[in-house]
């Protein structure tokens, strides 16, 4: 009889708690200062489990990397009266302002897709768009065009076999982030499977933050717009005019 | 070494920024102008987005031609009364200057607006000089001389106003529609418009070419002060930081290229800078022309 309760549990909860994951982070948060150059993040952990390591195909990690995702509008040139025009514009729902996958193998030896579909995983799968004018023919080209545009300038990484785990226990990657970050929280998240199923998912936030003088600079610009611009025109005309003062005292001796 | 500018919100390396700033104030320190025009299309090609390198550039042209102001008006050379109307016909023309601005950036046109600006403009004011400074050079070799005051069209307006300082006695409405054009270039293109007010000053005002520069630099300051609010108020794309090390570079510039200009002939100067217009012109109109390796563009820092 309790073996039957026992097993009906275990049937009950598939995989909850059996391989979980312990997570570590060369740090929780990314400063932009005036001289950041971009950021290499650590990420590393261990699959904690009470068990032994099941038979079959061996354990594989995702690691995703997501900044705060919001709305934008891509436009497309078209040649009108013999120069290049932006005519469409298309609205995608919400895109990341930087999204990095990373895994520990070939993409479809760690995941299947529908497995994908449901955890929004791959960077195709990152970026929400519900619908575009009807107006506009092919409204596709334009969410591939946010992800071949963030692509080249390193915001979106693909980064297939450079997940390392050790002995299905131990695992580590580093993502590097370029200097071009928007603020945020940066959603991180480490996805356990084994064949292309998910079987345990863990999620934590990097903050990405300007600092300093930067952030001051930036949110008195946005808060109080009347003050920056004061402000503004105040320190370049003292620049200006104490640079070119300095300048006639040393000419004149 | 990188600099993040906060508004920009892109990294720029420092001695570039740097570099062009001191490239842009020796050339205005050579040919005495403003070089507003040749800041702004240097940023677009660093990569900074057109909406931050216009707002940025009225910062910087505030700044710099503030200590020019103090040393005309210390030799009063200033006409202050036309000054004030220029200034009038400046600020109306800032606003709706800002306002085309706003409206084609809800569009997603600033860009091209931009763009298109500088190249009519440059093309054109490139070309022109490029004529005269030859003329010239035919003319000073024949041993003529140009003539100021003519009698033209202006004279027949009316609302007509006595100018003590230039000497004049004619009617406001022409200060008034130059200091608006002015006006409107300030705001959509980030130049102080020195280029279209000091020839409009001379040949169609007939002001005396002693109070040109003061009178002009006195109108430039408020006008592009009072656009660098406008952006800053309703676009938040004022990049202070990019505008002081734009400023600090021009500053050392300028002095160089003062002690450069002093050794040149003039003629062959005004040549030498109609040659740079067009070439910054041909540059910017070529990537109007020729087809993008990239069609698609996600709206930047300040929509464009």
């Amino acid at each position: 009889m309790m073996r039957w309760l026992f097993l009906f549990v275990l049937m009950a909860l598939p995989a909850l708690a059996e391989e979980e994951v312990v997570l570590g982070l060369s740090h929780d948060r990314v400063s932009i200062t005036a001289d950041f150059n971009g950021s290499e993040i650590l990420i590393f952990g261990a699959i904690k489990r009470e068990t032994e390591i099941p038979e079959g195909p061996p354990l594989q990690v995702i690691v995703s990397l997501a900044g705060p995702s919001r709305e934008e509008t891509v436009r497309r040139k078209e040649r009108r009266f013999g120069i290049w025009v932006n005519t469409e514009s298309v609205v995608v729902d919400a895109a990341p302002s930087f999204y990095a996958v990373a895994t520990s193998a070939p993409w479809n030896e760690t995941i299947t897709q529908v497995e994908d579909l449901r955890y929004r995983i791959s960077i195709l799968r990152a970026i929400r768009s519900v619908g575009a004018p009807m107006s506009v023919m092919n409204s596709q080209s334009f969410s591939d065009a946010i992800i071949r545009i963030r692509k080249k300038n390193g915001l979106y990484q693909l980064l297939e076999n450079t997940v390392a785990v050790d002995q299905q226990t131990l695992f580590r990657t580093s993502i590097e982030m370029p200097a071009n970050l928007t603020e945020g929280a940066y959603q991180t998240r480490i996805f356990l499977t084994r064949e292309g199923r998910v079987i345990n998912q863990f999620e934590t936030v990097i903050d990405v933050q300007k600092v300093g003088l930067e952030r001051w600079l930036f949110s008195l610009s946005r808060s109080n717009p009347m003050a920056y611009g004061l402000l503004s025109l105040t320190i370049a005309i003292l620049a200006g005019w104490g640079a070119s003062t300095a300048f006639r005292m040393l000419r004149n001796g | 070494m990188q600099i993040f500018l906060p508004i920009a919100e892109v990294s720029v390396n420092l001695f570039l920024l740097l570099g062009a700033g001191t490239l842009v104030g020796v050339l205005s320190g050579m040919f005495g102008v403003g070089g507003g025009f040749l800041i702004t299309p240097l940023l677009f090609f660093m990569g900074i987005s057109p909406a931050v390198a216009v707002a940025t550039g009225a910062n910087q042209i505030v700044a710099s031609s503030f200590s020019g102001l103090l040393a005309h008006l210390r030799r009063k050379t200033v006409d202050l009364q036309m000054g004030v109307v220029l200034l009038i016909g400046g600020l109306v023309g800032a606003a709706l200057g800002v306002m085309l601005f706003n409206y084609l950036r809800s569009l997603g046109q600033v860009d091209l607006l931009v763009r298109l600006c500088y190249v009519v403009f440059l093309g054109i004011i490139g070309t022109l000089m490029f004529i005269e400074s030859l003329n010239a050079i035919r003319n000073t070799r024949k041993g003529r001389k140009a003539k100021r005051h003519k009698h033209n069209w202006i004279h027949g307006l009316p609302l007509k106003m006595r100018f003590r300082t230039s000497g004049l006695y004619i009617s406001v409405i022409p200060p008034l529609l130059v200091g608006l054009a002015v006006g409107v270039l300030a705001a959509v293109m980030g130049v102080g418009g020195g280029f279209i007010m000091v020839p409009a000053m001379i040949y169609l005002l007939g002001m005396p070419t002693k109070v040109v520069i003061g009178t002009s630099l006195f109108q430039i300051i408020f006008v592009t002060a009072f656009t660098t609010m406008l952006h800053a108020v309703t676009n938040q794309t004022v990049d202070m930081p990019l505008a002081v090390l734009l400023l600090l570079g021009g500053v050392v510039g300028a002095q160089i290229g003062t002690v450069i200009g002093l050794r040149m002939k003039a003629e062959q100067l005004r040549i030498l800078l109609a040659l740079l217009v067009m070439l910054v012109c041909a540059k910017l109109g070529l990537e109007l022309v020729l087809q993008p390796n990239e069609l698609f563009s996600i709206a930047g820092v300040g929509g464009a």
